[in-house]
């Protein structure tokens, strides 16, 4: 039971460094990003392949933060020119080649049959509960900095500046800033966040494939985001943790009632019981558990 | 030093919003335009100021061609404009409204914010000092900390006004800057405006209150239909029959 907790806290702080990431790009800039699961699997892949080639893994975290960083840059330049509701489309066309290109260039990625026996973090500790002790101690230490950075930035003029953008781009440039400076740097950071949680991802799983890095991942993040609170640091955090709960809580229902629900059945009990918590949360508290940005 | 508005053109559709629109102004001078609803003055600031391209003509301030140069490059080419219906940074409050208004700040950058924090927080410092100023200058005081998007129609006029200001240019452009400022504080901003015009600061001003901008500006341009009908002193403009014609639709002799 405790090596499964100890899981589940892993996943969830993968799953709140996502959020982080997020609530940056749309709660505080109000970037429509559908795509941020294909910087977590830059990341990942990024991350896994470079420690299979014998790079130390703190190099290949840093590595993973900046290739995903670099591949959001591009992605700016062309995108940050267009409408909000392109720019959603656009990235999620990029996280679904993202996962194509995994797919089919076999000769880097293994493709399907994916990346098997990548590095553990802390390997050196042991394979059962003190690795995954130090992995779980490290990541909720990241996500701790992460958190911390951006109340500062939320603090900051580069925060009023993209809460500004969010309230009324126009206003801004009329103002002499250009909103696209601002937007390139909050997706790269935004994005360099995903690879990093990509990484943490890799090295904690061991195997990667592209089946891991479907859209669902990125509207996970995004439910996580809406339940916690858009636009608010500690709203990303308990929205995560609460995201996990309802994915994980519903595996103890067929405990409850085996006999009702087959275990083919269980993924889909999974997303209607998440879909159901979004219902529920835009109805009667949509603002999120912690307040959105509209109450400071 | 001028503001030089050549042969402006700008046609929705098969709509002619603006045809052969020109007229010249120091750069520190106040300068009114007026015209009935429609008459394409609105679409000349959004033109002027990057928003809008035009089809036809070109706009030069202070010898420098703008024609190429997108709306916030324009801002900071020294001419800032306001927006017939107040686009305030709604969820931030009035004081950051106006502290985001600043130019060149170095923790606006993520670089400059995480490696210079002495540099940012002395700048924040002097930001904040200068929309404090400001504040008092409107009379704001009283809804300095309440998010913006809660400020009233007028309260909203006098922010961007505010905001203008903090943008530090030459010129700016006000887009209707009385319409919903109670009588008293219309007064009071003719009076600041001035004040700001003799340190040199030019203005353009759109706006539907006739008794007001005449007190204001010197100068006034009157467009009807997307064209330029006279320009001249207050004065001798609205005497023109042809203004009287195109503005109260030639319902006073």
């Amino acid at each position: 039971m405790e090596a499964y907790l100890v899981a589940i806290a892993i996943i969830a702080a993968i799953y709140v460094l996502l959020t982080l990431g997020l609530t940056l790009q749309y709660g505080l800039t109000g970037l429509v990003n559908f795509g941020h699961v294909g910087f977590f699997a830059i990341g990942a892949y990024a991350s896994a392949l470079l420690s299979l080639q014998g790079v130390p893994l703190v190099a290949c975290f840093a590595a993973a933060a900046a290739i995903a960083a670099l591949a959001a840059y591009p992605i700016g330049l062309v995108a940050l020119r267009l409408r909000d509701d392109y720019f959603a489309v656009v990235t999620l066309g990029f996280s679904e080649t993202v996962r194509l290109v995994i797919t089919s260039e076999r000769w880097l990625t293994n493709g399907v049959q994916g990346i098997p026996g990548i590095p553990r973090s802390f390997a050196g500790m042991g394979v059962g509960m003190p690795g995954a002790l130090a992995t779980l101690g490290a990541i909720a230490l990241v996500c701790m900095a992460v958190a911390l950075m951006l109340r500062r930035v939320v603090r900051s003029p580069f925060g009023r500046a993209i809460e500004a953008i969010r309230d009324n781009e126009d206003a801004l440039r009329a103002l002499g800033k250009d909103p696209a400076r601002f937007k390139i740097q909050v997706l790269a950071l935004g994005s360099a966040l995903a690879g990093l949680a990509g990484a943490f991802y890799a090295h904690y799983i061991t195997y990667l494939s592209p089946d891991q890095f479907i859209p669902l991942v990125t509207f996970y993040v995004w439910m996580a985001m809406i339940m916690g609170g858009v636009g608010r640091v500690s709203g990303a955090v308990v929205g995560a943790l609460l995201l996990m709960l309802f994915l994980e809580g519903t595996r103890f229902l067929r405990d409850l009632a085996p006999d009702l629900i087959s275990a083919v059945d269980m993924a889909s009990v999974r997303l209607g019981a998440v879909g159901l918590a979004l219902v529920v949360f835009t109805l009667f508290r949509p603002q999120g558990l912690m307040g959105d940005y509209t109450r400071r | 030093m001028t503001l030089s508005v050549r042969g402006i053109g700008r046609s929705f559709g098969g709509f002619r919003a603006l045809e052969d629109v020109s007229f010249e102004m120091p750069s520190t001078d106040l300068l009114g335009i007026i015209g009935p609803n429609g008459a394409g003055k609105s679409t000349l600031f959004s033109v002027v100021s990057g928003f809008i391209a035009a089809d036809t003509g070109s706009v030069v301030l202070d010898g420098r061609p703008l024609d190429r140069l997108g709306a916030a490059a324009r801002a900071r080419a020294g001419m800032v404009r306001t927006f017939q219906v107040p686009r305030e940074f709604h969820h931030l409050t009035v004081r950051e409204n106006l502290m985001a208004a600043a130019p060149d700040q170095t923790g606006e950058g993520l670089f400059g914010l995480f490696l210079r924090p002495g540099r940012v927080r002395a700048e924040e410092a002097a930001i904040g000092a200068e929309a404090d100023a400001a504040i008092e200058f409107l009379r704001l005081g009283a809804v300095a900390a309440t998010p913006a998007g809660r400020l009233s129609g007028g309260q909203k006029k006098l922010l961007e006004l505010g905001r203008a200001l903090m943008a530090k240019p030459r010129l700016i452009l006000l887009d209707e800057p009385f319409a919903g400022v109670n009588p008293v504080l219309v007064e009071q901003l003719i009076e600041r405006i001035t004040a700001l015009n003799t340190r040199g600061i030019g203005f353009l001003v759109i706006e539907h209150d006739l008794d007001a901008l005449s007190r204001l500006v010197p100068r006034l341009v009157v467009m009807d239909r997307g064209r330029v009908l006279a320009t001249g002193t207050p004065a001798t403009v609205l005497a023109d029959p042809a203004v009287r014609e195109a503005y109260l639709g030639g319902a006073v002799a």
